[in-house]
């Protein structure tokens, strides 16, 4: 039993924290708001030369074969500067989505890229009807004479538009006409059939919905062997959900340090609002918050090589619970902040939709709750 | 990082096991579960000290030379969540977690050699006299006063709220002995033999049914000076340091996860038609239980820190705070999940020894009164509303 930082989780962190604190201002993320790439090369290149974009992936593949701790620090630093660079999509579940299910071949050819800053990743799996249900896929994939064939409609593809691949889910139609089981495909930008509408995501970074209208595919664009997708999109985003966790207790920290910092400077009726019992005990209650969410981001990552249910329990669990917390700190910074918090002239505007984004990314609150019970055998899924 | 614990750690968490399991007999398992209020009654709680005491671990966190069993933090930890897994009686904290650790730092050389042994062995059973009628939250602004008069102190006053006063033989109280400067000034830490004439103690019963807390009055109640803990005066630095033991003392997780269990099991159990297949009930429960996973990874860094060496810092001032409030959370589930059998109160205690056959099952009687007795978490120890004022303070730094 020892939660303490290893010398080098420690120095991670600390170089995360110092780069995050001296790139990630706020003239840069305005700039990138404006940005139609949504982030930029050249910080995406010295990604790269930290290592961070090869820290998860296995040394077999390029990679330094760090795991969901490590990650987990370099997301909590993420959050804190509020940093939209694709590295969710395209390392935290891109890469994983190869090395869960590619053949040998197939991450041969993409995790060494995507470790060196080649190649960016996205994952199109969110369909309207689905809500937040991982195996409701209507998107069809057709076996052809020389491939496949893929129709339907994505949403929520984050930092689609500018990923070289497109890792799209669908469902494989049997023989009798009946659905199959799931598979991912690995889709090349520009491949003919799609249609792209990108937007600007609320709290920063870029998303898009997607449409696929008879898309056809070579055969090896079939990520692995043909074996049922849903266990494998299930482990990574209970791994996923753990990261953004994190993510969140830094966006959280950086809410609290600003509105602690806030409350100390602004004076009203003589004296500084944190004089107050009424703040004092608000801002108590934000700091237990923060730090909940902080164990159960932990706990979840310590669980995220779990058996598949005590995994699931606590990637729902924390999902959950941080959600509930995230929007709790959210509206309360903005709130302490008087008018101003409402204002775009502060950053608490951009961290307070951030969070709103998080809560709702792979299922908000009440489905990560309704799925933790149903996981717990206490109502069906 | 690292949940698991060592080989070694995990013997010990099986020996800590079986010994529970060949210690704790049926009567003592059954009248823990049938107890409502926070602490157990002496017959059953002194009975599993003395068990304790047998194999060494009468009191885990005290020093080797005053009789503890040396255990490291992990070790502490797994024996806690032992003891709540298997449900154990409550001992008589006031004596092993309170009055001891003051004793064992500010006491002398006669007061230790006297008193620790009969707090491990049991022989001794202790309250607290810390708050009266006029001194709540505000607890340095106590009036009781003890007046020097040769080798001995004459006390008057009053103190409330005193847990298991009708059973113990003594008391460690704080008396005022001067008037300094700030009301913090002029407290002395003191101990107190119940029989001493002058002595009355009145009970008051709580809204959940139990007679756990009691007013006691001093009416010219003579006390040797020799039972003066440390210098006079100082009694206010000694209290605060037990008080940190109150709130930071034990691993509250463990049993939070056991009394939902509890709720859990009922709720899926025809007594109380399966409460459970109430959506609304089940994720209740999972949100609680959610609620005691964050706790605990809480509670793990802590130890965590303890272990390397490091001060934990202010993050065990959050959770007294969370501890309370998850407390009453789980109990709110249970009078949900019991339903309207819960008006049936049973008035008699103890409710493991009742005389007559209780008109709903025996499983569903502490239910409610464990709801109304867990009011008081969120007030003794400092409030709720004080522990928010220590967190702004402490970890804030406002």
């Amino acid at each position: 039993m020892d939660l303490t930082l290893s010398d080098e989780q420690r120095l991670l962190r600390e170089s995360a924290d110092r780069f995050v604190a001296e790139t990630f201002t706020s003239e840069y993320r305005k700039k990138a708001a404006n940005d139609p790439l949504g982030y930029s090369p050249d910080i995406w290149k010295q990604f790269a030369e930290l290592g961070w974009l090869a820290l998860p992936i296995s040394e077999a593949h390029g990679g330094l074969g760090g795991g969901a701790i490590e990650i987990g620090l370099l997301m909590e630093a993420f959050g804190r500067g509020l940093v939209s660079e694709p590295f969710f999509s395209t390392v935290v579940i891109g890469a994983a989505l190869v090395a869960e299910c590619g053949t040998e071949a197939q991450q041969q050819a993409i995790l060494p890229k995507v470790a060196e800053g080649a190649l960016t990743l996205a994952f199109a799996h969110s369909e309207r009807a689905a809500r937040f249900d991982l195996a409701h896929v209507d998107t069809t994939a057709t076996k052809t004479a020389d491939g496949w064939r893929l129709n339907g409609s994505k949403i929520t593809v984050l930092d689609g538009a500018a990923a070289g691949q497109i890792i799209v889910s669908a469902r494989v139609a049997n023989a009798n006409g009946g659905s199959g089981k799931l598979a991912l495909f690995l889709v090349p930008a520009g491949t003919a059939g799609l249609t792209l509408r990108d937007y600007a995501r609320l709290g920063g970074g870029r998303g898009c919905n997607l449409d696929l209208k008879d898309v056809q595919l070579p055969a090896d664009a079939l990520l692995g062997d043909g074996q049922d997708a849903l266990p494998a999109i299930e482990t990574v985003v209970d791994r996923a959900m753990a990261a953004l966790g994190a993510e969140a207790v830094g966006i959280m920290q950086t809410l609290l340090d600003t509105t602690l910092e806030y409350t100390k400077i602004r004076k009203q009726f003589g004296r500084p609002l944190s004089a107050n019992q009424v703040i004092r005990h608000r801002l108590a209650d934000v700091a237990m918050q923060v730090d909940e969410a902080r164990s159960l981001a932990l706990r979840a990552a310590l669980m995220a090589n779990a058996e598949p249910v005590v995994r699931s329990r606590a990637a729902s669990g924390a999902k959950a619970k941080i959600g509930r917390c995230a929007r709790f700190v959210a509206e309360q910074a903005v709130q302490l902040h008087g008018a101003m918090g409402v204002t775009e002239e502060l950053d608490i505007g951009a961290y307070f939709k951030r969070l709103l984004a998080f809560d709702t990314l792979f299922g908000g609150s009440a489905h990560h709750y309704r799925r933790h019970a149903a996981l717990s055998g206490r109502v069906h899924a | 990082m690292d949940l698991t614990f060592s080989a070694e750690e995990r013997a010990f968490e099986q020996e800590v096991r079986d010994y529970i399991a060949e210690s704790l007999t049926p009567e003592m398992k059954r009248a823990t579960a049938l107890t409502p209020s926070v602490f157990s009654d002496p017959d059953i709680g002194m009975a599993w000290q003395r068990a304790l005491h047998r194999k060494g671990w009468g009191a885990p966190g005290w020093p080797v030379d005053h009789g503890g069993p040396d255990w490291t933090p992990a070790q502490r930890w797994i024996f806690e969540a032992e003891c709540a897994r298997a449900g154990v009686p409550n001992v008589n904290v006031m004596g092993v977690k309170m009055v001891g650790p003051v004793i064992i730092g500010f006491g002398s050389p006669e007061q230790k050699n006297f008193y620790l042994p009969r707090i491990l062995s049991g022989e001794d059973y202790w309250c607290q006299g810390y708050s009266e009628p006029g001194s709540g939250s505000d607890l340095s602004s106590l009036k009781t006063r003890a007046v020097r008069d040769g080798d001995d102190y004459v006390i008057n006053g009053t103190k409330i709220w005193t847990t298991h006063a009708h059973h113990a033989n003594r008391m460690f109280a704080l008396v005022r002995t001067s008037d300094g400067e700030r009301q913090q000034d002029g407290i002395s830490f003191i101990l107190i033999d119940m029989k001493t004439s002058g002595i009355t103690t009145r009970p008051i019963l709580t809204i959940g049914g139990d007679h756990e807390v009691n007013q006691v009055f001093f009416d010219d109640v003579r006390v040797p000076v020799a039972n003066r803990v440390g210098e006079e005066g100082k009694g206010w630095t000694y209290g605060k340091y037990l008080l940190e033991f109150e709130r930071g003392s034990g691993i509250a997780s463990a049993k939070l996860r056991e009394a939902l269990k509890t709720i859990s099991d009922l709720a899926g159990s025809e007594i109380t038609g399966r409460a459970i297949e109430d959506p609304d009930i089940a994720i209740r429960m999972s949100e609680l239980e959610v609620d005691i996973d964050a706790l605990e990874m809480t509670e793990l860094r802590v130890l965590s820190a303890l272990q390397t060496g490091q001060n934990p810092g202010a993050v065990s001032s959050l959770i007294k705070l969370r501890v309370s409030e998850i407390r009453q959370a789980v109990t709110r589930l249970g009078v949900d999940v019991v339903g309207q059998d819960g008006l049936a109160v049973e008035p008699a205690r103890p409710l493991y020894r009742l005389n007559h056959e209780p008109v709903i099952p025996e499983d569903l009687l502490p239910v409610v009164p464990e709801y109304l007795n867990s009011r008081a978490y969120t007030i003794f120890g400092g409030s709720s509303e004080i522990q928010r004022d220590i967190i702004a303070k402490m970890v804030l730094g406002l």
